[in-house]
């Protein structure tokens, strides 16, 4: 090679990935948010979390963060490839309202994981986010760190089809990305995912790595998402899962337009229960995606069909949310 | 004499979108600095950006307008005074306008005496007007895409706005945009500065104010420093040069506050990946300027500009990070192309069957079938014109032309598309010309772009586009007002293109025939293609709207005969006796049109009812025409033109003599039927009524 620079040797940080994790949940934590647990249903991207999805509709305001695992059966590639997952790990925060300093904040979230800004090139540029089958979009920046992608960064601008009032920052961390690039690791199955403090004091703790936790479930989950899933079936599921979906959508709308249903009524509908049909009905989409099973003819009316009902359900949370709201005022 | 600063604080702005920001910005302040007579002649507005600010200083603005005199009128003097006494009403008039009745002056207007007041007009403060226009200027700015984030969402603009600083010299005038009351502190550069803020004492004093904060606010010294510093660290490696790339150093421009650049290296054996994709991952997805050796070729480094000056530690960091962000890209390409090889292109047919191409029509295995059919119809009139082209490696590159789709390395760099397929040919040992042709099908993507190199890409790149073009036209897909979701006026643009620039026998009608285009649509189709060439004429060739019309009346079907009649008839345009011409024929035109409106019929039989000057006109039309048509076979456009240019003085003095629409029928019908025919015989490379004159 004849570049002049030797490969200068960077210091790799000694934080784990869960450290990691520790570090930014504390960090916004110390900041008010919520820090929540994953969601136990199957997600493309955390932004279709509950959490997000529907928190961020109506006037409330609410401070979140949670790491969420999100699946994108498309992108599996057996565990062979370093830099690809079908599952990855997304640290997931909404703050509604956004405060004025929100950027600043963000900045500080990574000084936080170790990342001393002195010494990066940082660059917030245009990158605009949308979920089509969601009618939800934003405006905002990928965040660079040294040509890394390490954040997407949106300011929310609707949701369910509807303008949020008022809207919301949202950042995306990619967990894996961040790791590998404080670890200085080629491969996202060589960060170390733990390491146990009690074996001997200090950097030659046993040590447990990404692919120690999480290779044997890339490689059977490509297995079944390229290979074996049934693609009848699939589609069985699709709309056995729709049928209900819409059964509860429609029973919603009977009940929230319903001017003589009392606001407890209202209040007890199951929305929740009916958003997590639409959201099993988005991850077989992906799944049936992935086996190739969708021609692009039917793509779009698919995903028209997954539009219908979590749309439909943002809709009707809206309504629901305004009467609940009527009976807190009422009350006090 | 003051100088006002504004600076609008913002989070980033899109760097495609900045630019025409900040000119907007400064039109808008100048236009109302000199409509509200605040700007001296010598006043000199200048325009700065950053990602995180829009500015404009202007020099030489009045901290007041003038004072100003206007005479308000009132009611007739009769009305006013009786008898020299002021009555009510006039006394009323000069309450109303602040002078006393004694001041009231008469005016004569044509409707009579009236009473005029002057009224002085005390000149408001610039700092009064900025602060209640300004703002509503700054948000009428355009933005391609922007966003509300107030509740209540009083205004959308392009990012949050974060601070404003606006000064007349140095006193901060009070206005308030999105929200954010003015003051006269800035923010500097995000980590080299840190958060505090930046006192701006003086408008004069903002560049360097903000150069003090690590901030270059001026847009084309950024420019020049990036240009430098690549120059600088490309000459860290022996016979290295960067790559010229005017779009890629616009967008770094308006990505940074404060400029470096670092040179990086990835390992040698990448460079087996072809440097398209090599570029590509550089260019587009990672914003690094490529390196190239004395000979052109791809050197195993690259350039990334940063928004900060690292220290030594830092410089490592940064360029081990982004390097390594390169190498795991390079990565992913590498396996991708190793694992496409396994299935080399002529397998890839069948599975062509399961990708759509339209929903309607059917999959890309049925497009290649379609394409085969066009190319081959193409091929019969090129093998009847004797041109040289390889028909069996036409065939297999049509064949194999889409192939590609179902490549991995496709699916990851998609504006590769074609050009990875002639790549894979090439690498898996196809003839060169089917590669080259596979290559180059998607050329010209624009109508800035190259044509395809060789006769069987040409061929490749008609048959593929005007196959599309016909069976979405068939199925209702046609382009219309300014929507065309499918990009077929790209498409016919690039047909029009290659006809226009190859050496292809081929006309739009031999194009359009090829296709399996139905009877009912062809008019349509040709309609089409006949805006296009009108189109490509025009803008493309800037030829001047008439030429082109003219010409295209007299056939739309073969492009470079078009072109070429254009470019006569655009040299003898300008001349006097063309004009005359020209203006005859419109003549004939007119009263051909007026005669057909009256039911006046032509009789060319009788010639004998011409006036003496009808005969001539006749004569010197009959001479004139076989010499004219001949030239024209021979495309010597020019001289046909200058021929038919020689009428003149002929066809003047007929219509000079002659009234043409006489009252004797046979005379009427004589004069007809002469000149339609000189409209017929000279009309064949240009309508030139259609030409505007005078």
């Amino acid at each position: 090679m004849s570049a002049a620079q030797p490969e200068a040797r960077v210091k790799p940080t000694s934080l784990t990935f869960q450290d990691l994790l520790f570090s930014l949940q504390a960090f916004w934590a110390e900041r008010g948010c919520v820090i929540q647990q994953p969601y136990d249903v199957e997600v493309g991207a955390g932004t279709m979390c509950p959490e997000t999805f529907l928190r961020v509709l109506g006037p409330k305001p609410y401070k979140v963060g949670y790491a969420q695992p999100s699946r994108r059966p498309a992108d599996g590639r057996y565990g062979e490839n370093p830099n690809r997952l079908f599952k990855h790990t997304q640290f997931q925060l909404i703050l509604k309202p956004p405060p004025v300093n929100v950027q600043e904040l963000y900045l500080e979230s990574l000084e936080a994981m170790g990342i001393d800004l002195k010494h990066h090139d940082l660059k917030f540029e245009e990158d605009n986010w949308e979920w089509p089958a969601g009618g939800a979009w934003g405006v905002g920046w990928q965040v660079m760190l040294d040509g890394l992608e390490i954040t997407q960064f949106t300011y929310f601008q609707q949701c369910g089809g509807m303008d949020l009032d008022p809207i919301c920052a949202e950042l995306t961390y990619g967990m894996e990305r961040i790791a590998a690039f404080l670890q200085d690791v080629d491969s996202i199955y060589d960060i170390v995912w733990a390491r146990d403090p009690q074996t001997d004091g200090s950097e030659t703790g046993a040590v447990v790595t990404y692919g120690d936790v999480r290779l044997a479930e890339e490689l059977q989950f490509s297995v079944y998402n390229f290979e074996m899933a049934d693609v009848a079936r699939l589609w069985e599921h699709f709309n056995s899962y729709e049928a209900e979906a819409h059964t509860l959508l429609e029973k919603a709308n009977a009940v929230l337009q319903d001017e003589k249903a009392s606001v407890v009524e209202k209040r007890r509908f199951p929305l929740l229960a009916t958003y997590e049909l639409a959201l099993k009905c988005s991850n077989l989409f992906n799944l049936l995606d992935a086996r190739g099973a969708i021609s692009v003819t039917e793509r779009v009316g698919v995903i028209g069909r997954i539009r219908a009902l979590a749309v439909g359900v943002a809709k009707a949370w809206a309504m629901q949310q305004e009467a609940s709201q009527q009976m807190s005022e009422s009350a006090s | 004499m003051a100088d006002f600063l504004l600076e609008i604080g913002l989070e980033e702005v899109p760097a495609r979108m900045i630019a025409g920001a900040e000119a907007e910005l400064g039109k808008r302040v100048g236009e109302l600095l000199k409509r509200e007579r605040l700007a001296n002649n010598g006043a000199k507005v200048a325009t700065y950006s950053t990602p995180r600010r829009l500015a404009v200083l202007a020099e030489g603005v009045q901290a007041k307008q003038a004072d100003n005199e206007k005479v308000v009128m009132g009611p007739s003097w009769k009305i006013a005074f009786k008898d020299g006494t002021p009555t009510a009403a006039g006394e009323a008039f000069a309450k109303k306008a602040g002078i006393t009745v004694e001041e009231l002056k008469k005016i004569e207007t044509s409707k009579g005496e009236y009473v005029g007041a002057t009224v002085k007009l005390i000149g408001r403060t610039a700092a009064e007007i900025l602060a209640t226009d300004l703002p509503k200027e700054v948000l009428a700015i355009y933005w391609a895409k922007n966003m509300y984030w107030r509740a209540g969402k009083p205004e959308r603009f392009v990012r949050p706005v974060r601070w404003v600083v606006a000064l007349m010299d140095s006193s901060v005038v009070p206005l308030e945009i999105a929200g954010i009351a003015a003051g006269n502190t800035s923010r500097g550069h995000r980590v080299q500065f840190g958060e505090k803020p930046v006192t701006i004492d003086a408008a004069k004093s903002y560049v360097e104010a903000l150069r003090a904060a690590s901030v270059v606010v001026d847009v084309a010294e950024r420019r020049q420093i990036i240009r430098k510093a690549l120059d600088a660290a490309t000459r860290t490696v022996a016979d290295a040069r960067w790559r010229e790339d005017e779009g890629l150093v616009e967008t770094v421009t308006h990505l940074t506050e404060w400029p470096s650049v670092i040179l990086g290296d990835f390992e040698r054996a990448y460079l087996d990946l072809p440097e398209e994709v090599l570029v590509t991952v550089m260019r587009d997805h990672q914003k690094y300027f490529a390196v190239e050796d004395a000979q052109g070729k791809l050197a195993p480094h690259f350039l990334a500009v940063l928004n900060t000056q690292a220290d030594e530690e830092g410089a490592a960091i940064i360029r081990h990070g982004n390097a390594r962000v390169l190498r795991a890209r390079f990565k992913d390409a590498q396996f991708f192309w190793d694992m496409d090889q396994k299935t080399p292109l002529a397998k890839r047919m069948e599975s062509l069957k399961s990708v759509t191409f339209q929903k309607e029509l059917g999959s890309y295995y049925w497009k290649s079938e379609q394409n085969l059919a066009v190319a081959n119809a193409l091929a019969t009139i090129l093998k009847s014109a004797d041109a040289p082209f390889d028909e069996a490696a036409l065939f297999k590159a049509v064949e194999l032309a889409k192939t590609d789709l179902t490549t991995e390395l496709v699916k990851e760099f998609t504006e590769l598309q074609g050009v990875i397929g002639g790549l894979y040919a090439r690498a898996q040992g196809l003839d060169e010309r089917i590669a080259q042709a596979i290559y180059d099908q998607y050329t010209p993507a624009s109508t800035e772009g190259a044509i395809p190199s060789t006769v069987e890409g040409q061929l490749l790149g008609l048959a593929d586009r005007i196959q599309t073009i016909v069976a979405m036209f068939g199925i209702g897909n046609a382009p219309t007002g300014s929507k065309d979701p499918f990009a077929l006026r790209r498409a016919a643009n690039a047909i029009v293109k290659i006809l226009a620039e190859s050496e292809l026998p081929l006309t739009v009608g031999d194009v359009v025939n090829a296709s399996s285009v139905s009877d009912a649509g062809k008019a349509q189709v040709n309609e089409f293609f006949r805006e296009r060439l009108h189109f490509y004429l025009r803008d493309v060739r800037g030829f001047a709207y008439d030429v082109v019309n003219a010409v295209l009346a007299a056939g739309a079907d073969d492009v470079r005969d078009a072109i070429a009649r254009a470019e006569a008839l655009a040299s003898v345009r300008g001349s006097e006796d063309f004009a005359a011409v020209s203006a005859a024929c419109k003549r004939i035109k007119n009263i051909l049109k007026q005669a057909e409106e009256k039911g006046f019929r032509a009789d060319p039989r009788k010639l004998g009812q011409l006036a003496l000057e009808g005969i001539d006109l006749w004569d010197r039309s009959k001479e004139l025409a076989p010499q004219v048509s001949k030239l024209r076979e021979q495309r010597n456009y020019g001289e046909a033109l200058a021929l038919i240019a020689t009428l003149r003085p002929t066809v003047d003095l007929f219509f000079d003599k002659v009234m043409v629409l006489d009252a004797n029928e046979a005379v009427r019908s004589a004069n007809l039927g002469l000149i339609a025919e000189v409209l017929r015989n000279f009309s064949t490379i240009a309508d030139f009524s259609e030409i505007v004159t005078g």
